[in-house]
């Protein structure tokens, strides 16, 4: 069996795709493009796929990854194009490795989020941030399966930054997707922060820290915030970013060449 | 003019609704196309929620006819949670499609499909968020015509003062032809405003223009007559039929949501209408004559379907599945061909006797055989003469036999309660019929270990039907009736046990009966409720007897009639009927003779096989039935190289 690890997108509107719905979409690419998959052995066999680490319904993402098994071997980049087809825009395919290496789940050990907070001056932000990463500890509530849970944010985050106005917009902001209307993002502040978070349990969310921010320093943003993760791999604990995953496998598949 | 996406504040709302994804549109296959560039514009809405609605056919078919016409746009809408509801009123977001959202009030047709009354408030929770008056005669040039369709259309007076225009029927080919009239009164300058519009309508005798008839009462709240008010307008308006359903082979693209719905499958209809003659079916009544679609026809269907969705489940469609001429030849061909290929296939509508089960063994050839469902509908031998459900409890029993014998471990029975004539006695049988079920599986496969599930549903006499004569069961006796059954299957020490029961209380069956042989005066009713809040009236968590209780006692005031009148009362031969000008091609007197048949529990063949009992509907369309055998096998594709 081959194994091939994907990177893929949740871009646009369809941000709002919960992992669920992801799963049965892709499984459905799957059976469109014909893609010659393994099965599980039993009784009602399934696809192999296996997901890792799936971002939050309504957050955008530049860096999901899965897995799949395929009971013929294949060009990784021949595949990738042939499921981005068959996926709708803004559910991409963007990279495609085989898989030569195992823990790939424990190397993702951080994300990469940036946090566009329409309606709040930046200079604003950047002083919140200040204020939260000079606190020890930051409590804050989340509503869990198992109720009402009390946890700190400020221990995961590794880097909490603003960006300059004008950073490129990537994931939510994109225009293709919103149908064509374009934005309606025009002359008020935007705040952008980049936030670099250490995957832990519990696991801390990019609302984990906009929480964070409103109880110490006040920061209330007027609409939501958007949210997009920009990456997840190993954490350069010196610089504070995030590496690529898939550069083991990349590198092995390199030397088996 | 162009007209702007509310997208954008529409996704700022989305973060706090539940399920955003259902409102996001850009499911697979569905189009978007150049408002610019076409002249007609419909906005196709299903008046429920999205998980329900997305899977319609009815829409799903119209979109895809519609798209594929040059000009044409059409766009789906379906309704929002309360939740979405409450915020886009706040903010002003008007009603939207899911395609482009664009506001409904920019689309020249706004048509809404009814598979039930229970959609009424859902459509005025549309027109209101949409800002569009719910009073058709309050509407102005800037509004687009609402038009309903879907059974439910087959009476379409309790909302006559909310709908422009009504078609009954097919609508593959009528949704074209009004395209065309709305096209060319466009193209002329809208001469005569909506009301020539409408007129031209009219005028086919293929649309209802519910403005365009007086209704006349008489002293004691009947009707008098119901008469056109200007030149022109027909007396009667008829209903549409496709009679080559392989001329119109949609879905060719069904839609793939990305939301989870309640059927996630490809489907495809196998044949339309039924002949059967069961009197309570309103859509076998309303649908005839059958129509089969050809198997070489569902071959294509299926093969191009799946490739364009990636489902992993068929589904062959139709009102008896079973009675399809070729349907063995369908299924063992369909099975052959995707043994290889994980798909599972599935016969939603099945017959009591021994030949489904083979039909049954083929479709669950690679998987588990877990249940079977079968429809006897009456519990006696007497009931199911009187509603012509030509099944005796012997036949049923050696079906079960026959299926415990291939390996299936669980029968589910469906039955119904308040049926004419109907005493606690025929309704106790139905707990004696699941225990002679469950006593033939014991005998059968040598254990105890075999369920039974009965499912019963409130009977409520429809229009088009020969039970439109009949006096529904009030609410209180049906419950009683349903607990005397409870008791004895509960009470019962060898088979209790096994026995699963599933009804439902009597009361939504009331409003639905309310609504279905309802007149004019339920106007007012349905607004009433629409504005004391209620919505999704299908939906158990949302629907409230009461609160529809109060607004017919104060909706109906001084009109003489009320809930009861419209409910328990038996009608007479000479009543003139609230949807009498709307032809269903049933011939009045012979649904009044098969009314009486079925007071003296006379049963009725099916003309499939049997001599004509002139229902009425093939004169009137000038056809007959449709069906084969074609004498054509199903082959095998050639495998496609990858």
């Amino acid at each position: 069996m081959q194994r091939i690890r994907l990177r893929y997108t949740k871009r646009g509107r369809l941000r709002f795709t919960s992992h669920r719905d992801f799963q049965r979409a892709f499984e459905r690419a799957l059976r469109r493009s014909a893609v010659p998959m393994a099965y599980s052995a039993g009784f009602t066999p399934h696809p192999k796929v296996s997901y890792a680490n799936a971002a939050p319904t309504g957050t955008a993402s530049e860096a999901e990854y899965l897995e799949i098994g395929l009971a013929v071997t294949r060009d990784p980049e021949a595949l990738r194009r042939q499921l981005d087809e068959s996926l709708p825009p803004g559910l991409d395919i963007t990279d495609a490795v085989e898989a030569r290496t195992s823990n790939f789940v424990e190397r993702l050990e951080a994300s990469e989020w940036l946090l566009r907070l329409p309606g709040v001056e930046p200079e604003q932000a950047e002083r919140a941030a200040a204020v939260f990463l000079a606190a020890e500890a930051v409590e804050v509530q989340r509503m869990t399966k198992n109720g009402l849970r009390t946890f700190d944010a400020r221990g995961a985050v590794a880097a909490l930054e603003l960006l300059p106005e004008g950073t490129a917009q990537v994931g939510i902001g994109d225009d293709t997707l919103t149908d064509g209307a374009g934005d309606v993002r025009t002359g008020a502040p935007c705040a952008i922060l980049r936030l670099v978070v250490r995957h832990a349990t519990p696991a801390v969310r990019p609302d984990d820290v906009l929480s964070g921010l409103r109880s110490t320093a006040d920061l209330a943003p007027p609409v939501p915030a958007e949210v997009t993760r920009l990456a997840q791999g190993p954490l350069d604990e010196q610089t504070g970013t995030v590496t690529d995953p898939l550069a083991l496998d990349r590198a092995a598949a390199e030397v088996g060449r | 003019m162009t007209v702007e996406s509310v997208f954008p504040r529409l996704e700022a709302l989305l973060p706090h609704v539940q399920k955003p994804i259902q409102y996001v549109g850009g499911e697979l296959n569905s189009t978007v196309k150049d408002w610019d560039a076409c002249d007609v514009r419909w906005a196709l809405m299903y008046p429920d929620a999205y998980e329900v609605g997305l899977p319609n056919q009815g829409t799903m078919i119209l979109y895809e006819v519609l798209n594929e016409r040059e000009g044409v746009l059409a766009e789906r809408s379906y309704s929002v949670w309360p939740d979405l509801e409450a915020l886009m009123r706040e903010r002003g977001v008007p009603q939207f499609t899911v395609d482009a959202h664009r506001p409904i009030k920019a689309f020249d047709v706004f048509g809404l499909s009814f598979s039930t009354e229970l959609g009424y408030t859902n459509m005025l929770t549309a027109l209101d968020l949409a800002g569009i008056p719910l009073n058709a005669a309050d509407r102005t040039m800037d509004d687009p015509v609402v038009l309903a369709g879907g059974h439910a259309a087959f009476n379409p007076e309790p909302i006559a003062d909310f709908i422009d225009a009504a078609v009954i029927g097919d609508g593959e080919q009528a949704v074209l032809d009004i395209t065309d009239i709305v096209r060319a009164w466009k193209a002329e300058g809208r001469p005569g405003g909506r009301d020539e519009l409408l007129l031209r309508l009219a005028k086919t005798g293929g649309v209802y223009i519910p403005r365009f008839y007086d209704v006349e009462y008489l002293p004691d709240g009947r009707i008098g007559r119901v008469v056109p008010n200007r030149p022109g307008v027909p007396w009667r308006v008829s209903k549409h039929t496709v009679m080559d359903l392989d001329e119109w082979p949609y879905p060719k693209q069904p839609l793939v949501p990305l939301a989870e719905t309640v059927h996630e499958r490809m489907s495809v209809e196998i044949f339309r209408g039924c002949t059967r003659g069961c009197r309570f079916c309103q859509a076998g009544m309303i649908t005839r004559p059958v129509r089969e679609r050809s198997i070489t026809g569902i071959g294509e269907m299926v093969e191009r379907g799946l490739k364009a969705t990636g489902f992993e489940e068929v589904g062959l469609l139709s009102l008896s599945s079973a009675d399809h001429s070729e349907i063995a030849d369908v299924t063992k061909g369909l099975a052959d061909r995707y043994a290889e290929d994980k798909i599972g296939l599935s016969l939603p509508s099945t017959r009591v006797d021994a030949f489904n089960i083979d039909l049954a063994n083929e479709l669950s050839r690679n998987g588990r055989r877990s249940g079977l469902t079968f429809a006897p509908e009456g519990g006696s031998e007497r009931i199911r003469k009187v509603i012509n459900k030509m099944v005796s409890e012997e036949d049923l029993i050696n079906t079960v036999a026959t299926a415990y014998g291939n390996g299936w471990r669980q029968v589910k029975l469906y039955f119904m309660c308040g049926l004419p004539t109907e005493t606690d006695e025929d309704v106790l049988q139905i707990g004696e019929m699941a225990k002679n079920v469950i006593a033939k599986g014991r005998e059968v496969t040598g254990t105890n270990d075999i369920r039974c599930t009965v499912s019963i549903g409130g009977f409520v006499p429809k229009p088009h039907t020969p039970f439109q004569w009949a006096p529904q069961l009030s609410a209180e006796a049906t419950d009683e009736r349903l607990t005397k059954l409870r008791d004895s299957i509960r009470g019962d020490r060898k088979f209790g046990k096994n026995i699963g029961f599933r009804y439902h209380d009597g009361k939504p069956g009331i409003v639905e009966g309310l609504l279905s042989r309802g007149d004019r005066r339920l106007g007012a009713v349905i607004r009433a409720v629409y504005e004391g809040g209620g919505r999704f009236d299908g939906w158990r968590e949302h629907f409230s007897y009461d609160r529809w209780m109060a607004a017919a006692e104060k909706g109906l005031t001084g009109t003489g009639v009320d809930v009861d009148w419209y409910t328990t009362r038996e009608r007479t031969y000479e009543e003139v009927l609230p949807w009498d000008h709307l032809d269903s091609g049933l011939d009045k007197d012979w649904l009044w003779e098969d009314w009486q048949d079925a007071l003296e529990e006379v049963e009725v063949e099916d003309c499939r096989w049997t001599p004509c009992f002139d229902c009425g509907v093939c004169p009137q369309m000038d056809t007959h039935i449709q069906v084969g055998p074609t004498g054509k096998k199903l082959l095998p594709l050639t495998v496609v190289n990858n």
